[in-house]
């Protein structure tokens, strides 16, 4: 263990954690835009500099270890200028049209120009970056509005592991792009949608995050509905209308989605969900109210059961309800009398 | 589930999904990850990254078959044969884990009278692969310390599959895997609550948390419990359903979320049965192919729109949460069941999904340490007995769930129940793909989604399609002894010659019309990766 003193308070951490978590364990905000949980500190993006006692530069928390007695400030003049200077270098190559971008709320870039007062840049905007690919049908990738943290690039190699993002070119020309810059449509890419996830601009957005804005939506933790793995996410409401998911840091999925669970919910608010029982009159599925259809079911079960014995009834339960929903199915079928219960692992 | 149950003692993946990362081989058999687990398939290429080293047996060029050392194009329904050979090399050159054998097992000598006929020469021919890549296999899966062994319904879905379970799990126990972080046994299941629903006792043997239906203690129990008579008479499986519809010993047919009218095989015979029973209920979000056939729908909620619980493929027990408002007057299917419960002088009194969970923990020992409280700040993985119980990651550590000794129970190679003939000579193997789930009803309402993947599709190998006289993008007939469906052919080098693959999404061009009725003895699991199929042009 060591014990390190940030801005004034003493903590004790284990050998190896970086400053960048010491201070989230004391509840000490520090900026960043290149790091991310579950991904190789990359430290290329400089936000998160502080400054050691002892040490003449200024230290990158994300990527530097705590080392014991260890003497960190998180905050200071010199730190302030050194970030600023970060933000408008970012800016001077970033297309600050932000009145047309779906990003506006979530941009960290925006929030953090803000908090270190940077209105505009000095600097030239000199950077050529190829047009913008909206071939994606779920997700658009503007390059104008990339700052190279890389985010998406590593998550696409290093936990996605698809390849199917680089970096090309050299210097202020640099850009992500596809293998043969081919469109996302043309690539290998499967939609996960794991880069859009991770995008801390507007660079990566999804199509239908048009439609809202961060601060218009509930977000609620869940898991996902689609295969075995059990994702957990949050599903984000505007009006009482799931409009997007993002992951969260579940330990099946650790921030990962697929195709299906990010970009797959439309069926939740279709207009052909069933809204009303139906019973069959005549040959048509005609709406009923609940007392009917119930009494009709019940009805039913009760005749089956006289005529020809409880194990004249099955029923099928499901993969795809929750637990409790099995629960109470089971409970009925064998309080009916009978065993007859199955569901589809079979099928 | 029924394999694992028999030789270790308990159904479910044996390791939780992140244990992926620190395996030195993972052995990836009959399943393919990338495409339906997509969320595995990129923690498998992870740990690849980190060094693992991949072993993939399937018919199909998989994704992950161009990450793996070793790639074993094997026949369909040649598994057992393929998993002996693999035995028989790792005993004959002594590369099983002698002190774990010894102390952790039992049936050894039975186990060696079976596989010492399956040599990789004799098998070599009967799975269609070269024998020195078998006995590649056998060396570098015996080499992992630990090794991962990933399975999927490649092994599951066939008359020989809980053979071919056991003899997965044979595999496994022979190097010493079982019981350790990052080795194991692991099936991965294909619906987002399946293992609930087995866990929950959707099923005919068992109530929840696997306790006996021909146990009288447990009927004695529950019948306390509830307040009812029970039956310890155990049910029938879903095949067995519709097969007692035929003698007219069914009458009556509640389905709950399910759309067997795409799912099942030999979809004639599941129609003409849905059509026989007297009274058939269908509970479901959506009006879909089975609802077509049903005497009353009952609209349900979705998972965005109720509190619950899912349970993952490696026993994870999770939360979902209501996000949006139910729409009409639609009902959750707990609370509509029992109101037809409550119809039937069954009353059970629950006011929410948290009070049905606190009725589960209170019945079932594996799920006795969960309630919502809980699982709002950790969702620990069963066996999770009580309140202070951590949960349990991997299974069998010290100990088998049947008991002090695993059992090897071997088997000898069958072939699968119907084979090619002159008149169709080709195998064809159902699947999943990436972007739908199941029979589309959900995914298909996404347009993008239905941009890239709209329609049915059947691959064939270059050399069956030359054969055939098919292009790449032509439609074509794909017919079975059942019947015969139109599909757009992709011709691809995924597949060997003589083997043809569907995914089985599609309700146009749904490939279920094609499979047969036949299903693995004990499981009655579907034999939905072969049966005898031809292929012309449309």
């Amino acid at each position: 263990m060591h014990n390190v003193i940030i801005d004034g308070q003493s903590i004790e951490v284990e050998k190896g954690t970086t400053i960048l978590k010491a201070c989230e364990q004391l509840g000490i905000e520090i900026p960043t835009l290149c790091h991310l949980e579950h991904l190789a500190p990359e430290g290329s993006c400089r936000m998160c500099v502080v400054e050691v006692e002892g040490v003449q530069n200024l230290q990158i928390s994300c990527a530097t270890p705590c080392w014991d007695g260890m003497v960190v400030t998180t905050m200071n003049d010199r730190i302030r200028t050194f970030r600023s200077m970060i933000v408008e270098l970012l800016l001077a190559h970033h297309d600050v049209d932000c009145f047309n971008c779906s990003a506006v709320g979530d941009c960290k870039l925006y929030q953090y120009a803000m908090e270190y007062g940077v209105e505009e840049s000095r600097f030239d905007h000199i950077k050529k970056v190829p047009v913008k690919d909206e071939s994606s049908d779920f997700f658009n990738y503007d390059p104008s509005k990339c700052i190279l943290c890389r985010r998406c690039v590593r998550t696409c190699n290093e936990l996605q592991s698809n390849g199917t993002l680089s970096l090309k070119k050299r210097g202020g020309d640099t850009f992500v792009s596809l293998p043969f810059d081919k469109l996302f449509k043309d690539s290998n890419c499967v939609s996960c949608g794991n880069c859009v996830s991770v995008c801390p601009t507007g660079a990566l957005t999804t199509k239908a995050s048009k439609t809202y804005r961060s601060w218009e939506v509930t977000r609620t933790r869940t898991t996902c509905s689609y295969c075995g793995v059990g994702c957990q996410m949050d599903l984000l409401v505007k009006n009482d209308k799931v409009v997007g998911v993002e992951p969260a840091d579940g330990a099946p999925n650790k921030n990962l989605l697929c195709v299906k669970g990010k970009f797959a919910y439309n069926f939740i608010n279709s207009p052909d969900r069933l809204t009303t029982p139906l019973i069959r009159k005549d040959g048509v599925l005609t709406p009923a109210s609940w007392d009917e259809a119930l009494d009709f079911v019940a009805d039913n079960i009760k005749k089956v059961k006289d005529e020809s014995g409880p194990d004249a009834l099955a029923g099928f339960a499901s993969g795809r309800v929750s637990n409790e929903d099995n629960y109470v199915f089971m409970k009925m079928m064998r309080s009916i009398g009978t065993n007859n219960v199955d569901h589809c692992a079979r099928v | 589930m029924a394999g694992l149950a028999t030789t270790l003692g308990s159904g479910a993946m044996t390791n939780a999904i992140g244990e992926l990362l620190g395996a030195e081989v993972i052995l990836i058999f009959g399943s393919n990850p990338t495409e339906a687990h997509p969320v595995i398939g990129a923690q498998i290429r992870q740990a690849r990254k980190r060094g693992a080293k991949l072993i993939v047996v399937d018919p199909r060029v998989i994704d992950l078959a161009h990450e793996a050392e070793i790639h074993l194009k094997v026949k369909p329904g040649t598994n057992v044969a393929l998993l002996n050979a693999l035995m028989n090399v790792i005993i004959t050159e002594d590369l099983l884990d002698k002190e774990y054998v010894e102390n952790r097992t039992e049936g050894f000598d039975e186990l060696w009278s079976v596989v010492k006929g399956y040599t990789p020469e004799k098998v070599g021919p009967i799975c269609n692969l070269d024998p020195e890549d078998i006995k590649a296999v056998a060396r570098l899966y015996a080499s992992g310390d630990p090794a991962s062994i990933v399975y999927c319904l490649g092994v599951t879905e066939h008359s020989t599959g809980t053979t071919g379970v056991m003899s997965i799990a044979n595999l496994a126990l022979l190097c010493g895997n079982v019981g350790k972080v990052s080795g194991g046994v692991n099936p991965l299941r294909g619906q987002n609550n399946v293992q609930g629903a087995c866990d929950m006792g959707a099923m005919p043997t068992d109530f929840s948390g696997y306790q006996k239906v021909a146990n009288p203690e447990v009927i004695a129990k529950f019948e306390k419990a509830w307040g009812v008579e029970l039956s310890n008479k155990p049910g029938l499986t879903s095949p067995q359903v519709f097969d007692a519809i035929a003698e007219g010993d069914i009458r009556f047919l509640y389905i709950m979320g399910e759309n067997p009218m795409v799912t099942d095989p030999n979809l004639h015979f599941v129609e003409e049965m849905l059509k026989k029973v007297e009274f058939l209920v269908v509970q479901d979000i959506f009006l879909n192919e089975t609802t077509e056939l049903a005497d009353v729908v009952l609209p349900a909620t979705c998972f965005a729109e109720k509190e619950g619980t899912f349970t993952n493929t490696e026993r994870r027990v999770q939360r979902i949460r209501k996000a949006v408002s139910a729409p009409g007057e639609s009902r959750h299917d707990w609370e509509i069941v029992s109101q037809v419960m409550e119809r039937l002088g069954l009353k059970n009194n629950f006011t929410s999904a948290k009070e049905v969970m606190d009725e589960v923990a209170s019945l079932t020992p594996s799920y006795g340490g969960y309630s919502y409280e809980r699982l709002d700040r950790e969702q620990p993985q069963w066996p999770c007995p009580d309140k202070d119980h951590p949960g349990t990651p991997t299974l069998h550590v010290g100990k088998f769930a049947r008991g002090e000794r695993a059992i090897f129970k071997p088997s000898e190679y069958k072939p699968s129940a119907e084979l090619p003939t002159e008149d169709f000579p080709l195998i064809l193997s159902t699947g999943r793909m990436l972007y739908h789930y199941h029979s589309t009803t959900m995914t298909g309402r996404t347009e993008g989604i239905m941009n890239i993947a709209g329609e049915a599709y059947v691959e064939i190998s270059p050399e069956d399609a030359i054969k055939a006289g098919i292009a790449d993008g032509d439609r074509v007939k794909v017919s079975s002894p059942r019947g015969e469906i139109e599909a757009t052919a992709r011709v691809t080098e995924k597949l060997s010659k003589g083997v043809i693959y569907m995914p089985m999404h599609w309700p146009d061009g749904a490939v279920n019309w094609l499979t047969s009725s036949h299903v693995d003895p004990i499981t009655h699991t579907p034999e939905y990766k072969v049966c005898a199929a031809k292929v012309a042009k449309a």
